[in-house]
């Protein structure tokens, strides 16, 4: 199976660590990514700010970029999201039927977590991280892709790792990509709760599948000075 | 009278008002969260919940594919029966043809059913220009009304406030508008109830002429309900002899046995209940019971320029139960006014650009904005609004009524990253600024972020340069 990673635009530039940790961790359970480098971005933001033609040369970029493999997998619930859900609509809009019919015809893209469980079948990989840490399910990964709880099964399978459940988990961080900025007086207000909700659990570590997401979070635990870290899914499940 | 949206500022400003308001925060979070745990178990003991929101969903979507038919049958059932209907393309017409008829009957007050629509045409405040009282009888309608204030919530329209608040308002206000509170009135509950029902029962006993708007419209036979929890809608129902309903044209439902459907989803949905208590339903005049003359006005105001977009025609099946408004975090934090509109949440953040149309003006336009697109909306409405989906399309909508022209910093903004990110080469290029660029957010530019919230740092190296170095970390 010809696989590739899609590491995503902020993970390229901003969190290295996530596309390395991928690598690794299906590097362990024999899987050899490829990291097709023409990849840029899904267009997401684009999409979901309404700059629909702005988003149509990053579309065809994506689709050209992954066309020779059998699947593409990305540390990101809200970019398989965009993948799976939004690029048909943008290639409709493009007007280019060459595209729409590239996007049908395009290798699934897989959240981490869908693609350890359901395609290499795994739930324990092998990974040690003993430490306490609190799971945040992602609103892309949960409601969009319906990832349910893999990550969880994932996570649970980590040898000496204490899981604790975080309180309203299925609640909003508040991130919302340009929703961030945009409206960031309600976007930090959500974001302090989800903040405070973490530090309640006494975890050191604030785990989830978005790096966007915990960029946000982590941003208000940091600048409130909690010693709470934020980490990947990927970064955790390849620990040893 | 109440008070205007007319002139609210847009989302983000009016948002930022709200969150400083501690108490309102408190008030709607605990409202908010109380309502969510009752409408879940209320959901949970329905095995069959699902198929209830897919048959939901379908009837309404029967009923939109062929609207047409289905209000041209309506009016004829309700002529058999005696009722006398009236077409009003917009809120001005709406008004008018209900002031006329109060004004035919040389009626100087009406007693009003809760209805978002009347609030949506601004009857109150046109039937006052006329010399026409409306007294609002639903209680939280009735604190909105005598504290001079707007609705905040689409079912519980003063959830801004608690009972110390609604009390300061019941005695300050009520002695202008008719009977006054009692002056040693407590904020208990039972005391509160208490004093709305003697202060509104002379004025259902002594009204001429009702107001009410409908749940739902039965086109087969001609039927209007209504589906409230007090009571007030049935006295406004059955005593004035007068009665004039308002209705959405979007409320129609095929036949009496649809209702089946929509009884079960609305209330477990809106208030948490397995049913409310009391559903109203009446077909036309029925001689000698209840008011003799009965007048049906149904409403588009923008309903079919609603009906018209293909992506968010779907927001019509919305049956009010406010489930979006009390799952939204966006909602739970920023309250109702932030949103500027009788229509707030979720749904009001599709419904009123639906309506009016996207470049209408920037307070609607900020709307489709007013969420993270997180979807908790979507997995509560009882109709399956893909209120998600709708969004990123009005977000396009507004986008595109605004292309041509100076492009604003965002959209020139969004043009550069576009390309920037359409070839690898580019972005590369781009790459190497990611220090600077954190380096100079940090300091001058980003306060919408930096303000709370911490910038990540830097990496060495992106990770496109690692995989290069390294041969993908095999060296």
């Amino acid at each position: 199976m010809k696989v590739a990673l899609s590491v995503t635009c902020i993970n390229d530039a901003l969190y290295p660590e996530t596309g390395k940790a991928v690598v690794r961790l299906l590097r362990r359970l024999g899987v050899e990514v490829d990291f097709p480098a023409a990849q840029t971005c899904c267009g997401q933001p684009m999409v979901n700010t309404g700059y629909l033609d702005e988003a149509v040369p990053l579309v065809r970029n994506y689709v050209e970029t992954f066309a020779g493999y059998d699947a593409v997998v990305t540390p990101s619930g809200s970019c398989a999201g965009s993948a799976r859900h939004q690029h048909a609509l943008v290639a409709r809009r493009s007007g280019d039927d060459r595209l729409v019919a590239a996007v049908e015809r395009a290798p699934k893209t897989y959240e981490l977590s869908e693609f350890l469980v359901d395609v290499l079948g795994v739930s324990d990989v092998g990974a040690f991280f003993p430490y306490r840490v609190t799971y945040h399910p992602t609103c892309h990964s949960l409601r969009m892709l319906g990832v349910g709880d893999r990550p969880l099964q994932l996570l649970r399978e980590v040898r000496g790792i204490d899981l604790v459940e975080l309180r309203a988990a299925d609640e909003c961080c508040g991130f919302g990509g340009t929703f961030a900025v945009k409206n960031s007086d309600t976007s930090v207000a959500m974001g302090t709760d989800k903040a405070r909700h973490v530090r309640e659990t006494g975890a050191g570590f604030l785990v989830a599948g978005d790096n966007s997401c915990l960029m946000h979070v982590g941003g208000i635990l940091l600048r409130e000075g909690s010693g709470v870290q934020v980490m990947h899914l990927a970064e955790i499940l390849a620990s040893t | 009278m109440t008070g205007t949206f007319v002139g609210m500022p847009a989302f983000p400003e009016a948002a930022r008002t709200a969150l400083a308001d501690s108490q309102l925060r408190t008030n709607l979070a605990r409202a908010t969260s109380t309502i969510r745990s009752k409408r879940s178990a209320a959901v949970a003991e329905v095995a069959e919940w699902e198929d209830l929101r897919l048959a939901g969903a379908a009837i309404k979507d029967e009923v939109l594919l062929h609207l047409d038919e289905y209000l041209i049958e309506l009016e004829q059932s309700l002529q058999d029966r005696g009722a006398v209907v009236h077409w009003a393309s917009d809120a001005a017409e709406a008004c008018s043809i209900v002031a006329g008829i109060a004004q035919s009957h040389h009626i100087d007050e009406v007693v009003k059913v809760k209805s978002m629509v009347t609030q949506e045409i601004g009857l109150n405040e046109a039937l006052a220009e006329v010399g026409v009282a409306a007294w609002e009888t639903d209680l939280a309608e009735l604190i909105v009304q005598l504290g001079d204030d707007l609705p905040s919530h689409i079912l519980v329209p003063a959830i801004h406030r608690n009972r110390a608040e609604i009390r300061d308002i019941f005695v300050s206000s009520m002695g202008k508008a008719g009977r006054p509170a009692p002056v040693d009135l407590t904020d208990e509950p039972a005391e509160l109830a208490e004093a709305a029902r003697t202060h509104l029962r002379e004025k259902f006993l002594r009204a001429k002429m009702a107001v009410s708007g409908a749940n739902f419209a039965v086109a087969e036979t001609g039927t209007l309900v209504v589906v409230e929890s007090e009571g007030n809608g049935r006295m406004c129902l059955t005593l004035p002899e007068v009665l004039v309903s308002v209705v959405g044209i979007e409320k129609v439902v095929p036949t009496w046995s649809d209702l089946d459907v929509f009884l079960q989803l609305l209330p477990r949905s809106s208030t948490g209940e397995r049913m409310n208590p009391y559903t109203s339903t009446w077909s036309g005049v029925t001689p000698g019971d209840g008011p003799q003359e009965v007048h049906v006005v149904l409403l588009d105001n923008g309903r079919t320029r609603a009906l018209a977009d293909e992506v968010g025609r779907q927001a019509l099946r919305c049956i009010r139960c406010s489930a979006c408004l009390n799952v939204c975090p966006v909602y739970e934090r920023t309250g109702g006014h932030a949103y500027g509109s009788v229509y707030p949440g979720p749904i009001g953040a599709i419904l009123n650009p639906l309506l009016k149309g996207p470049g209408h003006d920037e307070q609607t336009d900020s709307l489709p904005y007013a969420s993270t697109l997180c979807g908790a909306c979507f997995d509560a409405c009882p109709v399956r609004i893909d209120i998600p989906s709708i969004l990123v399309d009005l977000r396009a909508q507004v986008v595109d009524a605004h292309r041509g022209g100076v492009p604003k910093p965002e959209a020139a903004a969004m043009k550069m990253a576009s390309r920037t990110l359409s070839t690898s080469r580019r972005l590369r290029a781009v790459e190497r600024l990611t220090r600077p660029g954190l380096a100079l957010a940090r300091r001058i530019g980003a306060r919408a972020w930096t303000r709370a919230r911490d910038l990540p740092d830097a990496p060495p190296e992106p990770f496109r340069r690692w995989w290069q170095r390294t041969d993908g970390g095999r060296r």
